[in-house]
C-alpha cells in the first residue's frame, strides 16, 4: 500500500505513443534511480505521473498509496503528495520563491486554518541554509534569470519545503557543478526516510555516488528492461546503451 | 421605513442587493423635467440648473465616440436609465442613523471597519446620493472641507465656484456633459494651504438599483502646500439589464499641493463605466493617479494631468484586469504646458480569456518647453490565446530641449507555467492569480498596504470566477 505504483502504463504525446507497458513500483522508504538514453520517455512518464493534461494515458494505473491517481488535476495530484522537481524548470515573474512556497503551503491548509509565517520563514532560511541558498534567493522572482544550477537547487528547495510522501526528480543532476551536486544530495539525501519514496531521473553515475539508490532502473523505448542493484549503474555506464540495445535483440532473436 | 430583503447573495462580495423603497426617483429617460426634478430635490441655485439644461444640450448634440472607441457603446440605452435615486439628500454623519439596508450594505463591504482603522474621512455614497458622510473632528478644525456636490455648491461657492467645470469642461466628451447633466453625490473636497492629511478620505459608490445611472461629480483642491489622498472604491450587484456608471472626476493641486488619488474599481459585468478624470497641477504641484480597474463590461477611462506650472509632475499608474465579456479601455493624458514638468505613465493589463485590453495614451510637449520629461511604460499580460489587447499611444513631442522615453511589452502566461503551478499544489485560478500578482507586484508595492490588499483580494477572486 505505502507506494507508488505503475502498472502497464501506455501513454503518449500527439498520437504518438511513447510509454509501452511501463511497470514500476517504489514504495516508501526507497530511492529509486531511473536511467535510459534521450527521447526513452523518462520525463514523458514523470509529466503524465504528475497529470500533465497534454499527454494522453491509453491504458494501466498508477496507485498511489492505493489511490488512482490517472485522471485526476495536477494539483490534486500534489497535494496528495507527489512532487516533481522538473527537468525544465519554469519562470514565474514577480513572484518571490518565499511568496511561491507560501502559497503553496497555503494551498495544502484546511480553510480557515492561520498561517504561522513566522515559523514558515525559520524553516524556509533553514532550508535554504541546508542547501547553501543565499538568504537573499527568498525575494527573487521564481527561476526568473537564475543559472541552471540555481533552478535546480531551487526545486530541491521546494521539495524539501512541501515534504511530498514522493519525489519524481527528473535530472535534478544535469547542471549542477560538482559542489553543488554533493551539496543538492545532501539535501536528497535528508529527505530521506521510511515516509517518502524517490525516484530519482538521471544520465550519469555520479550523482548516484553521492545519492545511493536502492536500486536501479534502466529504461529503453518506453519500458524497463533492466532493473539491479547500484551497480547496474556502473555497468550501464562502463558499457552503455549498446550493451542494452544488443542484449535486447539477443532476448528478442 | 422600508423592508429589509436581502436577496442573490453569492461568494463574490459585491454581488448582493437590497429592495429598497427610495423616496426620490425621477423616472426613467433623460429630459429637462428630469433635470428640473434632480434640482428641485436638490434645492438647488438657478444657476446650477442653467448649468445642467446647457449640458444636456452638448449631451444631446455629441456623437457617440464610435469613430475612435468600441461600438459597445451603441447599446446603452439612455432612455432606459432611471437618472436620479435617493432615499434624501442629506448624508448622515453617524452609521447608526443610516437605514439599515444601506448600513448593511456598506457593512458587508467592509467600509465601517476600515473607517475605524485607517481612514481620516469617508463619505459613502448609494445610488444617487451619500447616505454616510464623516471626517475627524480634528481636520475640520483646520478647516479641511470635505462634503457632497451640491452642499460644496451650496455652502462653499466662494471656494468650489471656481473650479467646477473648469479642468474638465462640459463639452470635453459626451459623458462629461453627460455628467454635467445629472450629476448628483461624489466629494468636494478643499485642503487649506499647507495642511498635509495624514491618513486617506475615502469614498465608495454603490450602485443598488437595476438600468440606473450614477453619475457622482468629484472636484478636489489642495491648496499651496497642501497634501491629500484619496481613495475610492465602487462595487454594483450583478443585473440582467445594464447600469451606467459615469464620474466627472476634477483635481486641482495649487503651487507644492500633492494630490494622490487611488481608485480599486470592482464593477459586476454589466456596468458601463465611462469616467473622466483630469488634474491641473500648478508650479512644483504633484497629482498622482492610481486606477485599478476589475470588472465592468466597459471602461472607458484615461486619466490625465494638466501640467500648468515649472515643475510639475504627473503621474498615472494603472493596472486593468480584461476578464471573459470585458473590455478596458484605458489610458493616460499628460499634458505639459509649462517648462521643466515631468510626467510618468505606468500601465499594466491583464486580458483573461476573450477579455480585451486597450491602451491609449496622449503626451503632449510643445515646442516651446525646455527640460520636459515623459516616461511611459505599457505592459500587457495575456492569459489564454483568445485574449486582446492593444496599444495606441499618442506622443506629441516638438522641440529637443524634451525627452521622451516608451516602452512597451507583451507577455503570456503560458499552459506550462500553470502546469508547473499546479505542481505545486494550486488551483488553475490560484495560479493564474499568482502570475497576475506577478506581473502587477511592482506597481502593488507602492500602494497603501491596506488597498494592495484589497487589490490582491479582488484578482484572486477574479481569476477562480475565470476557471471554467
Ligand atoms: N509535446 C510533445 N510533442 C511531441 N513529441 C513530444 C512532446 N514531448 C515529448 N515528445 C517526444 O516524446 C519522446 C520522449 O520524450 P521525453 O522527454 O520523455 O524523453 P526523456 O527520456 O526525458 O529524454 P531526455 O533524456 O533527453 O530528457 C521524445 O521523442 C520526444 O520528442
Ligand atoms: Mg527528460
Amino acid at each position: 500500500m505505502s507506494q507508488l505504483e505503475i502498472k502497464n502504463l501506455n501513454a503518449g504525446i500527439a498520437g504518438q505513443s511513447i510509454l509501452k507497458d511501463f511497470s514500476l513500483t517504489v514504495p516508501k522508504g526507497e530511492v529509486h534511480a531511473l536511467m535510459g538514453p534521450n527521447g526513452t520517455g523518462k520525463s514523458t512518464l514523470a509529466k503524465v505521473l504528475a497529470g500533465h493534461e497534454d499527454y494522453e494515458v491509453e491504458s494501466g494505473s498508477v496507485l498511489m498509496d492505493g489511490e488512482e491517481i490517472l485522471g485526476k488535476e495536477p494539483d490534486e495530484v500534489a497535494r496528495d503528495g507527489l512532487f516533481l522537481a522538473f527537468q525544465y524548470p519554469l519562470e514565474i515573474p514577480g513572484v518571490s520563491i518565499a511568496n511561491f512556497i507560501r502559497a503553496a503551503l497555503q494551498a495544502r491548509q484546511e480553510d480557515g486554518e492561520k498561517f504561522d509565517a513566522p515559523a514558515y520563514y525559520r524553516r524556509l532560511y533553514e532550508k535554504m541554509n541546508i542547501l547553501q541558498i543565499d538568504k537573499k534567493f527568498s525575494a527573487r522572482s521564481v527561476n526568473e534569470g537564475f543559472s541552471g544550477g540555481e533552478k535546480k537547487r531551487c526545486e530541491i528547495l521546494q521539495m524539501s519545503m512541501l515534504e511530498p510522501s514522493y519525489c519524481v526528480m527528473d535530472e535534478t543532476d544535469s547542471g549542477l557543478d560538482i559542489d553543488a551536486l554533493k551539496i543538492v544530495a545532501n539535501g536528497v539525501n535528508l529527505m530521506r526516510g521510511p515516509d517518502r519514496g524517490i525516484l530519482v531521473i538521471t544520465h550519469y553515475q555520479r550523482l548516484l555516488d553521492y545519492i545511493v539508490p536502492d536500486k536501479v532502473h534502466v529504461m529503453y523505448e518506453g519500458r524497463i528492461v533492466h532493473s539491479g542493484e547500484k551497480e547496474l549503474a556502473l555497468e550501464l555506464e562502463e558499457k552503455g546503451y549498446d550493451w542494452v540495445r544488443d542484449e535486447l535483440a539477443t532476448t528478442a532473436s | 421605513m422600508s423592508q429589509t430583503d436581502a436577496i442573490d447573495i453569492d461568494r463574490e462580495k459585491g454581488n448582493f442587493r437590497f429592495d429598497v423603497k427610495y423616496e426620490y426617483d425621477a423616472g426613467t429617460g433623460l429630459s429637462e423635467e428630469t433635470i428640473d426634478y434632480i434640482s428641485k430635490a436638490k434645492d438647488e441655485e438657478q444657476w446650477i440648473n442653467d448649468f445642467r439644461k446647457r449640458a444636456l444640450k452638448v449631451f444631446e448634440r455629441l456623437p457617440m465616440p464610435t469613430h475612435w472607441a468600441t461600438k459597445d457603446l451603441e447599446n446603452i440605452v439612455f432612455e432606459n436609465i432611471r437618472y436620479y435615486l435617493s432615499q434624501g439628500q442629506m448624508p448622515s454623519r453617524s452609521w447608526d442613523d443610516v437605514p439599515d439596508e444601506v448600513k448593511e450594505t456598506f457593512e458587508r463591504l467592509g467600509i465601517p471597519e476600515q473607517e475605524r482603522k485607517f481612514l481620516a474621512g469617508v463619505e459613502a455614497q448609494f445610488d444617487s446620493e451619500a447616505a454616510y458622510s464623516r471626517m475627524q473632528d480634528s481636520l475640520e478644525d483646520e478647516g479641511v472641507i470635505f462634503v457632497g456636490s451640491s452642499e460644496g455648491l451650496k455652502k462653499y461657492p466662494h471656494i468650489f465656484k471656481k473650479y467646477f467645470g473648469k479642468v474638465i469642461p462640459t463639452n470635453d466628451n459626451k459623458f462629461s456633459a453627460l455628467n454635467s447633466a445629472v450629476f448628483s453625490g461624489g466629494s468636494f473636497i478643499y485642503v487649506p494651504p499647507g495642511v498635509k492629511l495624514k491618513q486617506p478620505l475615502q469614498a465608495y459608490f454603490r450602485i443598488n438599483a437595476e438600468s440606473f445611472g450614477q453619475f457622482e461629480r468629484t472636484l478636489i483642491i489642495a491648496d499651496e502646500g497642501a497634501e491629500v489622498t484619496y481613495m475610492e472604491g465602487c462595487t454594483a450587484p450583478k443585473f440582467e439589464t445594464s447600469t451606467l456608471h459615469s464620474a466627472v472626476v476634477e483635481l486641482v493641486a495649487l503651487k507644492g499641493a500633492k494630490i494622490q488619488y487611488i481608485t480599486v474599481q470592482n464593477w459586476s459585468n454589466n456596468v458601463f463605466n465611462l469616467v473622466t478624470k483630469r488634474a491641473w497641477a500648478e508650479e512644483g504641484a504633484e497629482v498622482k493617479w492610481i486606477d485599478c480597474n476589475i470588472g465592468s463590461r466597459l471602461t472607458m477611462k484615461y486619466p490625465g494631468v494638466v501640467l500648468k506650472g515649472r515643475k510639475a509632475r504627473g503621474e498615472v499608474i494603472s493596472i486593468a484586469l480584461a476578464n471573459d465579456g470585458q473590455h478596458q479601455d484605458t489610458g493616460a493624458k499628460m499634458v505639459h504646458q509649462a517648462d521643466d514638468t515631468t510626467s510618468n505613465i505606468i500601465s499594466k493589463s491583464i486580458s483573461v480569456g476573450k477579455g480585451r485590453s486597450t491602451y491609449r495614451g496622449l503626451v503632449h510637449m510643445p515646442d516651446h518647453l525646455k527640460g520636459c520629461k515623459n516616461n511611459t511604460e505599457c505592459d500587457a499580460l495575456l492569459i489564454n490565446t483568445n485574449s486582446r489587447t492593444d496599444t495606441y499611444p499618442a506622443i506629441n513631442v516638438q522641440g529637443n530641449g524634451n525627452s521622451v522615453q516608451h516602452e512597451a511589452s507583451v507577455s503570456k502566461v503560458s499552459a506550462e507555467q500553470i502546469f508547473y503551478m499546479m505542481q505545486r499544489g494550486l488551483s488553475e485560478g490560484e495560479a493564474m492569480s499568482l502570475a497576475v500578482n506577478g506581473f502587477v507586484n511592482d506597481l502593488v508595492r507602492q500602494f497603501p498596504m491596506e488597498y494592495s490588499v484589497e487589490l490582491k483580494r479582488l484578482i484572486d477572486m477574479e481569476m477562480e470566477g475565470s476557471v471554467g
